[in-house]
């Protein structure tokens, strides 16, 4: 036989379940912690959320955070954020920084004059200074763009919710999802806790985490809806460790090609679309954490109906009706 | 095996070739771009082509087909705008009109209503009172047969004027819910339409002008050096008239009678104008404007009216030589000439402290004409070319590399079978890139992650049919029959999980907007051609494979 890459072995017969006040537990109380990091320290939100003004500057000077505050200090502003940016795809002497201000008047934009002279005043600071980008929101978008998000988020749970269920049964779907939230939650908390910057682009991220961790989970679930018929008396334990184990490559194989794109783009994409491709990347690597330690136990707490009653798992009036990978 | 009906591979062919020749284009983005902007320019000129023009034009050969994805602002840079429109003042303007008319109204019955008074009132609401309350039914009555009924589909049968009573004398008139939501999407169509020509005026390509939401307006204008220059050329209302003067003043505070106000200068401070309310002639009754220099060589803009404009202002200077009058720009006066002589030919010329920047701009406001109502600017962004450069770049360098090592990571794990799925990513990749260009659509940077994170989906469906595969090869089944029932067992689950990827897509379409709306593009068109190429022209490729070298055993 030809050499393979393997990320597992052919055969394996690991019993996920083992352990699993401490893989389940740990997930639990990671998720607990994320909360707890959330809701104390708070998200790093971008002027998307927020409401602002941010100015990228781009100078062939390093970049001195101090210096920039300084100049701005006697203009009317309120918050004043220095951030330098850095990235593998900058020049030598690119020196990126990104400065976000607010009104000295809270709950106002920021006025096209006072803008004006913040971008006067870091230009006469440093000559070499250019503004390469602006954006302002108003404090009223912002507003309504938390809230779509949460609807977006809650909206996509509820709809994969839905399909799993009509795909396969409730406590495969409710377990399913909740793997899901665990992937988002713990992604968020990670966020809050590194004060990445949260802007509209990393609700996109977590979206997509929503559409593709499911990837994973649907393969184990469509294996194990295969076993149950198979193995009509083994203990719903162990055809789910069963299940998992023949399906451990796939479920490798799948992140990790994912992971090496979004990988690439982490590290090559810029910093722009930085912590939109982090967030990916977490969700991605949770995920699979999540479908095999996480979903699976939530079905075996809730117990599913192995009866012979035509419904559930064997849904006859549709055309993969008989078809399982 | 079974192999596929004949129609099936042709089609299968067929969609992936034209994939491959219809993202071409997008390689030479440079060239096409060039080529299609003559090819507009040329049929914008009646056909005639400039030396240029058939230079540009012969930089892409007229066969190939020559649609582009366009480059959103984050990736070529800009300005984006959102813009509130006031709907509401409209309300205001509408109701402030009904006064004289409701006066003439009320006249006629003046021995049974009495003298009556406009109250102070809200914005929007217009309060008379009747010095004879014992009038009100009759006064009622004349005020009703103002009204007139809504057309719209949905206001069928309302008419346009709620009138009601406040105490036994006052009569209060507004608009009628119907009647407003009418003037809504009225004022909407209308500020959309005037901030269209205004923006084609300055002759930027494919500005993005859409209306989002019931009272917004968002305007994205690719190669626009900042969102500041945006605001100046569709913030100004731009309402011109033409008023009578009654007198100047340095004093903002001097009383001023009814149907007269105290307007500023626009260029020296302190100095005020006392000017009739009633325009002789508004901005609405131009047919023209241009910019021009007056007799002493200064910037000025020459204008146009319409007959019935000319008209009004012959007929006016005729009466009033030697007396002056205002120009009156948003409300402030840009100049207060006196009329020297009947100006009969319907032209004439505006002079004020223009530059010559600023009398060019006047003329495109003035000929693209006033927006109905006042706007807030709520998002404001300004991407610069170099910063949307570097993000193209980062972004294909990303796509380069992620491209690489997936299918190093591919042949590494399923050696023939590997390449065979890395042609079908290839085709993928074509296929979302062409579908992209058919419609239109446009490319984000986060669209660009969308992308690269398909080339990490789109092999997954080739690990679960693979893998199935090796399942069936090790229960000792004929390669043929392993292959037909490796794909045959994957498809439910390959179906589910892209399925459940492609609701998520929607709904980010839906919720998303800008940039994020362009990752669920890309995402969404990504799913569907990667489903293709997993199932169909893998499967076309290893039949073709197997059926040609018809192979003992097989390892995947």
């Amino acid at each position: 036989m030809a050499w393979r890459l393997r990320l597992a072995p052919e055969k394996t017969s690991i019993d996920f379940f083992k352990h699993q006040w401490l893989t389940f537990g740990g997930s639990v109380v990671l998720m607990l912690a994320a909360i707890a990091v959330w809701v104390v320290v708070g998200l790093n939100f971008g002027i998307d959320f927020k409401g602002g003004t941010t100015v990228r500057t781009e100078s062939t000077t390093p970049v001195d955070v101090g210096e920039y505050r300084k100049a701005l200090e006697g203009l009317p502003l309120g918050d004043i954020v220095i951030s330098e940016v850095f990235d593998t795809n900058f020049r030598p002497d690119q020196h990126v920084a990104m400065v976000r201000v607010s009104s000295a008047q809270k709950g106002e934009a920021v006025t096209p004059e006072t803008l004006q002279q913040v971008k006067d005043t870091l230009v006469k600071m440093d000559p070499a200074l250019k503004i390469v980008s602006e954006e302002t929101v108003g404090p009223k978008v912002s507003g309504e763009l938390i809230w779509n998000s949460v609807l977006a988020l809650g909206l996509t749970s509820l709809a994969i919710m839905a399909y799993i269920t009509l795909r396969f049964e409730w406590q495969m779907a409710f377990g399913g999802v909740m793997a899901l939230l665990h992937d988002v939650i713990i992604t968020i908390g990670i966020f809050a806790l590194f004060q990445i910057r949260f802007d509209l682009t990393i609700v996109a991220a977590l979206l997509t985490i929503l559409g593709y961790s499911i990837n994973d989970t649907v393969v184990v679930f469509d294996r194990l809806r295969e076993n149950l018929i198979k193995y009509k008396t083994m203990p719903l334990r162990e055809v789910m460790n069963l299940s998992v184990n023949e399906t451990l490559s796939r479920t490798l194989m799948t992140s990790i090609t994912t992971l090496i794109a979004v990988g690439s783009l982490l590290v090559f994409g810029g910093d722009v679309i930085r912590g939109f491709s982090f967030a990916i990347f977490m969700g991605v690597l949770l995920g699979t954490y999540s479908s095999v330690y996480v979903a699976k136990n939530l079905v075996l707490f809730i117990g599913l109906d192995r009866s012979d009653k035509p419904k559930g798992g064997k849904l006859s009036d549709h055309e993969f009706a008989n078809i399982d990978a | 095996m079974i192999t596929m009906p004949l129609w099936k591979r042709l089609l299968i062919l067929a969609i992936s070739l034209w994939g491959i020749v219809a993202a071409v284009p997008n390689a030479f983005y440079g060239r096409v771009e060039h080529h299609n902007d003559a090819v507009k320019a040329i049929e914008a000129a009646g056909g005639t082509a400039t030396e240029e023009q058939n230079a540009a034009l012969a930089q892409w050969p007229s066969y190939l087909p020559s649609s582009l994805m366009s480059l959103g602002l984050d990736l070529r840079g800009g300005a984006h705008l959102l813009a509130e429109v006031e709907t509401a003042s409209v309300y205001a303007q509408r109701i402030d009109a009904m006064w004289p008319e409701v006066r003439d109204a009320l006249k006629g019955v003046r021995d049974q209503v009495g003298n009556v008074r406009r109250q102070p009132a809200d914005a929007g609401v217009l309060k008379v009172t009747l010095s004879k309350p014992e009038g009100m039914s009759v006064a009622l009555e004349k005020v009703k047969a103002l009204a007139q009924p809504v057309v719209t589909l949905t206001g069928v049968g309302s008419s346009d004027l709620e009138v009601t009573t406040e105490g036994t004398d006052t009569i209060v008139v507004q608009l009628s819910p119907a009647e407003k939501n009418a003037t809504d999407s009225r004022t909407m169509q209308q500020s959309l339409e005037i901030i269209r020509r205004r923006v084609d005026e300055v002759g930027t390509r494919e500005p993005t002008i859409q209306r989002e939401g019931t009272d917004r307006i968002l305007i994205q204008v690719p190669g626009l050096g900042s969102a500041q220059e945006l605001k100046d050329i569709i913030g100004t209302t731009a309402k011109l008239t033409f008023n009578e003067v009654v007198g100047q003043t340095a004093n903002a505070e001097t009383p001023a009678s009814p149907n007269q106000a105290v307007l500023p200068d626009a260029e020296r401070e302190g100095v005020f104008y006392v000017v009739s309310t009633e325009a002789v002639v508004t901005g609405e009754e131009l047919t023209n404007a241009q910019p021009s220099f007056d007799q002493n060589g200064q910037p000025s803009v020459s204008f146009q009216f319409n007959p019935s404009g000319a008209r009004k202002f012959g007929d006016y200077t005729a009466a009033n030589i030697g007396k002056p009058f205002a120009i009156v720009l948003d409300d402030k006066v840009i100049s207060a000439p006196v009329i020297q002589s009947h100006i009969g030919g319907g032209s004439g010329v505006i002079t004020g402290h223009f530059t010559v920047e600023g009398s060019t701009h006047l003329a495109v406001l003035l000929r693209a004409g006033a927006l109905p109502a006042k706007m807030t600017f709520l998002e404001e962004r300004t991407i610069g070319p170099e910063l949307g450069q570097d993000s193209v770049d980062a972004g294909r360098l990303a796509a380069v590399v992620g491209l690489i090592a997936v299918s190093v990571f591919m042949i590494a794990s399923y050696g023939l079978f590997g390449i065979f799925a890395i042609v079908a990513l290839g085709i993928n990749m074509a296929l979302i890139i062409a579908v992209l260009s058919a419609i239109g659509a446009t490319l984000t940077l986060p669209g660009i992650g969308g992308i690269v994170l398909t080339i990490g989906m789109a092999v997954d469906a080739n690990v679960l049919v693979y893998e199935r595969i090796r399942e069936e090869l090790r229960h000792a089944k004929t390669p043929g029959r392993a292959v037909e029932i490796g794909y045959e067992r994957a498809l439910s689950a390959i179906i589910d999980a892209n399925l459940t990827t492609l609701i998520t897509a929607i709904i980010l379409f839906y919720m998303g907007s800008g940039p994020v709306k362009g990752f669920a593009v890309t995402l969404g068109i990504g799913v569907i051609t990667s489903v293709f190429s997993a199932i169909y022209i893998t499967r076309f490729i290893i039949e073709v494979w197997l059926n040609r070298t018809r192979p003992k055993t097989i390892v995947v």
